[in-house]
C-alpha cells in the first residue's frame, strides 16, 4: 500500500466513522423527524447542510475541470454563475413563503394549491429528477474508491451504499443534517487546503481568489500559443445566446430542484428559512468562488507538465492517472501506445475533466495526508448529494402517494416504515445506476435542470405572488412546459436526434425557453378557467406574512 | 396587521424585491455575459472585468444581495410589529 493509499484509509475510515457516530445520536420515531426534521434546525447548520445536498460529486470533482479543460476558461461561467444565482431566486421568491405553507414536499404544496393531477405530475418530476441525480452520485464514489484505495468499482459503490443507507434510514432528514453538516466541513476543508497550498506555490499570494489573477496573462499567451484561444476571452466555445439561456436554466432550474427547495421546511421559522438561504449560498460560495482558481492554476500547470516533454520524463500524477485510463491520446488510445521517446504536445492528450481536482494536490506536488483528505472530501460530496435526493424520492413515495392516495388512514408507524422501506429500495436501484451507469447519465444530469426549471419554477413562482393562478392553468403549464423541453433535448442531444434545433439553442438551454413557455401558458389558461376557492385564495395571501396564522396552521393539518 | 398594514407591508416586500433582482440581473446576464467584452478591456488586479464578474464578482454580489434582503426584511417586520414566527411543522 502506498503512501497516498494509506493516508487515504485513514482519512475515508475516520469521517465514515464520524457520520455513523453523528447518524445514530440522531435517530428519529416521528413522521415529522424523518421528513423534515421536526424544523428544529438551526440555520446556520441548516445552510451548512443545504451547501452540502447541493454540492455534489459533479461540484466537488468535475467542476473545475469543466471550467478548466472542457470550458477553456471562461464558457465554464454557467456553471458557476447558474448553480449560485438560483440562491438569490430562491431566498426572495420562494423559501420563505413555502416555508410558512408547512409542508413536508414540493408535490404536497402543488397538490394542496392545485390540484391532484397537478400533485401527480409533480411526483412523477421529482421522483425522475431524484434518481437521475444518485446514480451520477454513486458513480463518484466508485470513482473515488477506484483511483485512491484500489478497490472495484462495484465494492465501492456497495461501501457508499451502505452507509447512506445506515444513517438514512435510521436517522431520516434529521440523521441526515447532522451527517451533511459533517460532511460539509470535512469537502470545504478538503477543497480549500490544497487551493491555498497551490496558490501560495505557483504564485507567492496565499488566497486563491487573488492569486489567480496574477496568472491569467501568463495562461492566456500559453493558450493563444496552442491555438486554444485565451481563457479569459469571451464567447470562445459558447455563444452569447446560449450563454444567456444555460446561465437561466441552471439558476432557474436550482430554484425548482426539489431536493433542495425541501430543507427549507426543515427551518423552525419563516425568519430561519431567509436565514438559511443566506447561511447555504455563502457556505456554498466559498467553494465556488475557489473553483475557478483551481481551474487555473490546474490547467497552467498541465500545460507546462505536458507540452514538449519526452513521454519517458513526464510526472507521477501524469503516468497515475494515464494507467486508470483517465489520460489518454486526443483519439482515445491509451498513452500507453505511444513510443517511450515521443515528445507530448498538450493538444494531443485529452484529460478527462473528472480528475483535476482530484489530481490537483498531486499535480501541484503537496504531501500525501492533503490528496488523502481530498478523496474523504469527494466521498463527503457524493454522499451527502446521494442522502438528500434519497429522502425526496422515499418521501414522496411514502407521503404524496401512499399516504395521501393509497392509504390515508395509515398510522405514524406506519408511514414511517413506507418511508424506511422506500428509502432502502431507493439506495439499492441508486447503487446499481452507479455500478451500471447508463452511458448518457453525464448528459441527463445537465438537463435534469432543464427539466426542473421548465416545470417547477413557474407554477411554485405563480402559485405563490398570482391568487387566480388556477390548478387548469398550473397544470396546463407544467405538461406543456415539461413536454416542449423534453421534445426539443431529445430533437437535438448527440445520442438521439443530434439536431442543431432552432437558432442553434443548446439543448441543456431550453430549459429556460421552457420555462417562459410554461408561464405563457399557465397565464393564459387562468384566465378562463374556475378561480381557486375564496379559502385558497386567503391561504395564499396569509402566506405572505411571517407571523403566525390560524388559517395557515389550520389547512396545513388538513382540517380545511 | 389590518388590511391597510398589510398592503403596505406586501408592497414594500415586492419593492425591495424588484431592486435586489434588478442586480442579480445585472451583475450575472449583464456584466458576465452581455457586456463581457467591453467590461474585459478593463483590467483589476490582472483579471479582465467581466471576467471576474463571470467566474468571481457574481457570486459575490449574490451572497450580499441575499443579506441584504435578510436584514432588510427583518427590519421590516420589526417596523411592522411582527415578533411571533411561524414554528410549528404541520402534519397533513
Amino acid at each position: 500500500m502506498s503512501e497516498i493509499q494509506t493516508w487515504t484509509l485513514v482519512f475515508v475510515v475516520l469521517t465514515f466513522s464520524a457520520y455513523i457516530y453523528i447518524a445514530y445520536a440522531s435517530r428519529v420515531n416521528t413522521t415529522s423527524g424523518f421528513y423534515v426534521a421536526s424544523g428544529g434546525i438551526p440555520a446556520p447548520a441548516n445552510g451548512a447542510a443545504i451547501a452540502a445536498d447541493w454540492m455534489s460529486a459533479a461540484s466537488f470533482i468535475s467542476m473545475a475541470g469543466i471550467i478548466g479543460l472542457a470550458g477553456n476558461g471562461y464558457g465554464g461561467s454557467v456553471y458557476l454563475m447558474g448553480w449560485t444565482g438560483g440562491y438569490v431566486l430562491l431566498a426572495l421568491l420562494l423559501a420563505p413563503y413555502l416555508r410558512k405553507f408547512g409542508k413536508y414536499t414540493i408535490p404536497d404544496f402543488v397538490g394542496d394549491r392545485y390540484s391532484e393531477t397537478a400533485r401527480l405530475i409533480a411526483v412523477v418530476a421529482a421522483i425522475v429528477v431524484s434518481f437521475v441525480y444518485v446514480a451520477g452520485q454513486m458513480a463518484g464514489v466508485g470513482l473515488v474508491f477506484t483511483r485512491f484505495l484500489g478497490v472495484d468499482t462495484t465494492l465501492g459503490v456497495i461501501i457508499g451504499m451502505g452507509i447512506v443507507f445506515f444513517y438514512a434510514v435510521l436517522g431520516g432528514m434529521k440523521g441526515i443534517t447532522w451527517t451533511q453538516v459533517a460532511q460539509y466541513s470535512v469537502l470545504i476543508v478538503a477543497y480549500l487546503i490544497p487551493a491555498f497550498a497551490v496558490s501560495a506555490k505557483v504564485t507567492g499570494i496565499a488566497v486563491p481568489h487573488i492569486g489567480f489573477g496574477s496568472i491569467l496573462d501568463e495562461l492566456n499567451g500559453l493558450q493563444a500559443d496552442l491555438g486554444l484561444g485565451e481563457y479569459t476571452a469571451a464567447f470562445g466555445s459558447t455563444n452569447m445566446l446560449n450563454m444567456v439561456l444555460i446561465t437561466a436554466s441552471l439558476m432557474f432550474g436550482t430554484a425548482g430542484l426539489p431536493h433542495v427547495i425541501v430543507r427549507f421546511y426543515t427551518a423552525k421559522s419563516v425568519r430561519a428559512a431567509r436565514f438559511s438561504a443566506l447561511w447555504a449560498l455563502f457556505f456554498i460560495s466559498l467553494l465556488y468562488t475557489t473553483a475557478p482558481s483551481v481551474a487555473a492554476f490546474s490547467k497552467l500547470q498541465i500545460i507546462q507538465d505536458i507540452e514538449g516533454t519526452a513521454l519517458s520524463e513526464t510526472p507521477t500524477w501524469f503516468n497515475t492517472w494515464a494507467d486508470v485510463g483517465l489520460i489518454t491520446q486526443a483519439d482515445g488510445s491509451p498513452i500507453s501506445d505511444l513510443a517511450a521517446e515521443t515528445t507530448l504536445r498538450y493538444t494531443d492528450v485529452l484529460i478527462n475533466n473528472d480528475i483535476i481536482v482530484l489530481a490537483s494536490p498531486e499535480i501541484g506536488g503537496l504531501p500525501a495526508p492533503i490528496v488523502g483528505l481530498v478523496a474523504a472530501g469527494g466521498l463527503a460530496a457524493a454522499l451527502s448529494t446521494a442522502s438528500g435526493l434519497l429522502l425526496v424520492i422515499s418521501s414522496s413515495v411514502a407521503n404524496d402517494v401512499y399516504f395521501k392516495k393509497i392509504n390515508p388512514q395509515a398510522t405514524e408507524a406506519r408511514q414511517l416504515l413506507v418511508g424506511r422501506i422506500a428509502m432502502a429500495g431507493a439506495i439499492v436501484v441508486a447503487g446499481y445506476l452507479g455500478i451500471n451507469p447508463p452511458g448518457f447519465v453525464a448528459q441527463v444530469v445537465a438537463l435534469a435542470f432543464g427539466l426542473a426549471c421548465a416545470s417547477f419554477f413557474p407554477v411554485l413562482v405563480l402559485g405563490i405572488f398570482w391568487k387566480n393562478c388556477t390548478a387548469a392553468g398550473a397544470t396546463a403549464g407544467m405538461a406543456v412546459g415539461l413536454l416542449t423541453t423534453m421534445a426539443y433535448m431529445l430533437w437535438t442531444i448527440d445520442i438521439y436526434g443530434n439536431s442543431d434545433g432552432i437558432f442553434g439553442i443548446a439543448e441543456t438551454g431550453f430549459g429556460a425557453v421552457g420555462m417562459l413557455i410554461n408561464f405563457a401558458v399557465t397565464i393564459a389558461v387562468s384566465q378562463f378557467t374556475t378561480k381557486p376557492s375564496p379559502v385558497m385564495q386567503e391561504l395564499v395571501e396569509e402566506i405572505r406574512y411571517p407571523g403566525r396564522t390560524e388559517l395557515v396552521a389550520k389547512h396545513a393539518q388538513g382540517e380545511l | 396587521m389590518d388590511a391597510q398594514a398589510r398592503k403596505e407591508y406586501w408592497r414594500r416586500n415586492l419593492r425591495l424585491m424588484a431592486v435586489l433582482l434588478t442586480i442579480w440581473a445585472l451583475v450575472s446576464f449583464g456584466a458576465g455575459i452581455l457586456f463581457v467584452e467591453p467590461l474585459n478591456n478593463i483590467s483589476m488586479l490582472g483579471f479582465p472585468l467581466g471576467f471576474w464578474f463571470a467566474q468571481q464578482g457574481s457570486i459575490i454580489t449574490f451572497v450580499i444581495l441575499i443579506a441584504v434582503y435578510v436584514w432588510r426584511m427583518d427590519k421590516l417586520d420589526a417596523e411592522f410589529g411582527i415578533d411571533e414566527y411561524e414554528e410549528e411543522v404541520h402534519h397533513s
